[in-house]
């Protein structure tokens, strides 16, 4: 499948293990391959999946950052996943892990990531993103220059707009 | 008043760009509604029973002449002539299709304004003062502090999608006139022991559901903390807010479940990365923005006496007319409570009007007040006789400010999907059963509030007389509280009994009235006497006989209101 990364519609093998109905996170046989397992998943078979490097991990919007923190260097690729548009947790869960914790690799949005969200997403952390399936990728692309100024600090930039220009002009 | 740099004129018209082409991908079928229900509302577009209504920001309630004229051209070239001014302090049109709604931001843009998140679950638009600037009892001038909350919570890219809409209040003055105790985060202005300026910190009031008075949350954060301190609050509050119930996702709710103190904690915890750090605001960056809001070039003046022997002009300056710090000038309220107009609106002729008059007379510079009126804040005294009358040809003049008749209201059932029961209807029958003018200076000072339903956009918990419309098996009701304050200090209304028709409404408030007569000590205000005597003796008199129906007060055809009025325009209105 197509993944936008670092502003480039991009071919991409990773997969997204979901828990389904039933499934335990101690017991759930993880695929071989480039898989991003479930936090609890990774946190249930931490001593077996350490070994393997084509193992990401992806938070829940309801979890959190501190349970992850000293694995975070383990991993190339995390991804944050979003239920619905509306549920805004994936954006500090995006801040905290580059601004708490010090992750620098792939930070992924999945789930039901849209065109309209992508720029807030990006300021927030995210350089890779999932679009859903059925939106146009190319089209989504277009949205991460909607600004080209912002006012406050965020991940991207670490200075408020007033401390980054003469402002008053 | 603050005026944008090429920074904020490019984001403001980077936003309408932005919109634009959502408006383009939702009427060509590319955007479904609740992908794009999502967007509209950030830009302060709603989809009420016959139309889109439109909210847009006046920030902290500060508005220049000419963007008065703008909201005059928007009333007559989008909606039906007029507006209807918020207890937030902005505006909303709600007669508009969403094919105009980017030509109206681009309007907008012209004047330095905007409708940036004033809906949505994220930071609202900051609600100040009115009398900001020249109030008597001010420590700081709050507005500066306004702005800068208002451009760091402008598309905060962490902060776009909180479990609920978020609303921050500020004020400088020692008596709280912008409800701070009521709002998720208020701000109050003190000096410490060496003079230097920072903010008593309130969170987690509101109204709503489950009414709160705020919690001080902080005694002193310096001034130049304020940011980082605000970021901290509303991530945590991001992070751990619930968004299982609509009901329960507001700040309040988790503040009183976790308890101030370990909320404080988490605060302080994540504050202790960011505090000092680049967003710590400096002095440069408030030195920019409060040589906006410098003093008007006042003439050097004495106080004048005014004329006192014509008495519709003294009834209208004894209510209208507020003093001000500077010798000579005063400050003018212009009332958009009239008899048979809905609170709150004014047609597109009122709005050129007032913005003649504060050309004229106040320095080109108007406020919107949280009671849905209009204030002139720095007019000669010299020249109040000439405004009045130029008022009053404009219908701007109804000295009932503070009086019954100045009703705070929500849109209601006549509007609002939301709503339970109408508002704006019921304001009219208050208004024409108490429309003796000697009787309603007599009764003086009293907040009377009404809300169509439960969400209390018309603030009837903090009114000393509160209204809300409730629902029973598909008809409107009405239930009473009393006891209700708005600010110094705030205070929750408490429910008097069972609930009301439409049309007994202005009998109970009569007898409200009446006990209140009967049991008032000179000089004493309703809700001062409401205290001292306590609530038992209204709740008695209002149930101690039936309450009869006002005859000429039909209840309405809820068939036909439901219905609204049809149009053939696609995507113009939810039901059609």
């Amino acid at each position: 499948m197509q993944i936008i990364k670092n502003n480039t519609v991009v071919n991409d093998d990773w997969s997204v293990l979901r828990l389904q109905e039933g499934d335990a996170a101690e017991t759930l046989v993880v695929p071989v391959g480039k898989t991003l397992v479930p936090l609890k998943v990774w946190l249930a078979q931490k001593t077996v999946l350490l070994h393997r490097a084509d193992i990401g991990v992806w938070f829940a919007s309801d979890e959190r950052v501190e349970d992850l923190q000293d694995d975070v260097v383990k991993f190339s690729v995390i991804a944050v996943d979003f239920p619905k548009i509306g549920d805004g947790r994936g954006y500090t869960i995006a801040y905290r892990l580059r601004n708490r914790a010090g992750y620098r690799g792939e930070l992924r949005a999945v789930g039901d990531v849209l065109r309209d969200q992508l720029f807030y997403m990006q300021r927030a952390g995210f350089d890779a993103f999932a679009v859903r399936a059925d939106k146009d990728i190319h089209e989504a692309l277009k949205s991460l220059k909607d600004f080209s100024i912002t006012y406050q600090a965020s991940t991207d930039e670490a200075q408020p707009l007033f401390r980054r220009v003469q402002r008053g002009a | 008043m603050y005026r944008y740099d090429q920074f904020d004129h490019q984001i403001t018209a980077e936003r309408v760009a932005q919109f634009r082409d959502q408006v383009r991908r939702r009427l060509s079928g590319e955007l479904a509604e609740d992908e794009f229900r999502i967007l509209r509302l950030q830009n302060g577009l709603y989809m009420q029973i016959h139309a889109y209504m439109m909210r847009i920001a006046v920030p902290y309630g500060m508005l220049s002449a000419d963007q008065m004229r703008m909201f005059a051209h928007i009333a007559r070239k989008y909606d039906r002539g007029y507006g209807h001014f918020t207890t937030r302090q902005n505006i909303q049109f709600n007669w508009l299709k969403l094919q105009d709604a980017p030509d109206i931001l681009a309007d907008l843009a012209t004047v330095e304004m905007h409708a940036n998140q004033t809906s949505g679950n994220c930071i609202r638009n900051t609600t100040s003062d009115e009398f900001a600037g020249v109030a008597r009892d001010e420590i700081i001038d709050p507005r500066p502090y306004a702005e800068i909350l208002r451009q760091w919570s402008t598309f905060h890219p962490e902060f776009g999608f909180l479990p609920r809409k978020f609303k921050f209040s500020i004020t400088g003055a020692t008596t709280d006139r912008a409800a701070i105790a009521v709002n998720d985060v208020g701000l109050q202005a003190v000096k410490n022991g060496q003079g230097e300026v920072g903010f008593r910190v309130l969170v987690g009031g509101g109204l709503g559901r489950t009414p709160f008075i705020g919690t001080e949350i902080a005694s002193f954060i310096p001034w130049q903390h304020i940011l980082t301190y605000a970021e901290s609050i509303v991530r945590v509050y991001n992070e751990y807010g619930r968004r299982d119930n609509l009901y329960k996702a507001r700040i309040k709710i988790l503040v009183n479940a976790i308890g101030i103190d370990e909320f404080r904690r988490q605060v302080e915890e994540d504050w202790k990365f960011t505090k000092d750090g680049p967003c710590t605001v400096n002095q440069a960056e408030l030195d920019r923005v409060a040589a906006c809001f410098t003093a008007p070039a006042y003439e050097k003046l004495a106080d004048v006496a005014l004329p006192s022997d014509n008495k519709a002009f003294s009834n209208w300056v004894a209510r209208n007319v507020k003093p001000r710090k500077v010798a000579g000038y005063a400050s003018v309220v212009l009332s958009l409570k009239n008899a048979g107009i809905a609170p709150g609106d004014a047609t597109e002729a009122q709005m050129d009007a007032v913005a003649d008059l504060a050309d004229k007379y106040s320095f080109g510079e108007l406020r919107i007040t949280h009671m849905q009126n209009l204030v002139l804040a720095d007019v000669k005294q010299a020249d109040l006789f000439a405004l009045w009358e130029a008022a009053k040809a404009s219908g701007l003049a109804t000295p009932n400010i503070g009086l019954l008749t100045d009703i705070i209201c929500c849109p209601g059932g006549d509007y609002c999907t939301l709503a339970n029961a109408r508002s704006i209807t019921l304001a009219k029958a208050i208004d024409e059963r108490f429309d003796d003018l000697d009787y309603l200076h007599d009764i003086g000072d009293i907040d009377l509030n009404i809300s169509g339903c439960i969400n209390a956009c018309g603030h009837h918990h903090v009114g000393h007389i509160g209204i809300l419309g409730v629902d029973k098996s598909g008809e409107e009701w009405y239930q009473i509280t009393i006891g209700g304050n708005k600010g110094s200090p705030a205070n929750i209304g408490k429910v008097i009994g069972r609930s009301f028709s439409f049309a007994q409404i202005p009998e109970v408030i009569s007898r409200l009235l009446q006990v209140y007569v009967a049991k008032r000590d000179e000089g004493e205000r309703f809700i001062d006497t409401l205290r001292r005597v306590g609530p038992d003796p209204f709740k008695e008199f209002v149930y101690a006989t039936p309450v009869p129906e006002e005859a000429k007060l039909q209840m309405p055809d809820y068939e036909l209101l439901a219905q609204g009025t049809p149009y053939d325009t696609p995507l113009y209105s939810p039901r059609f």
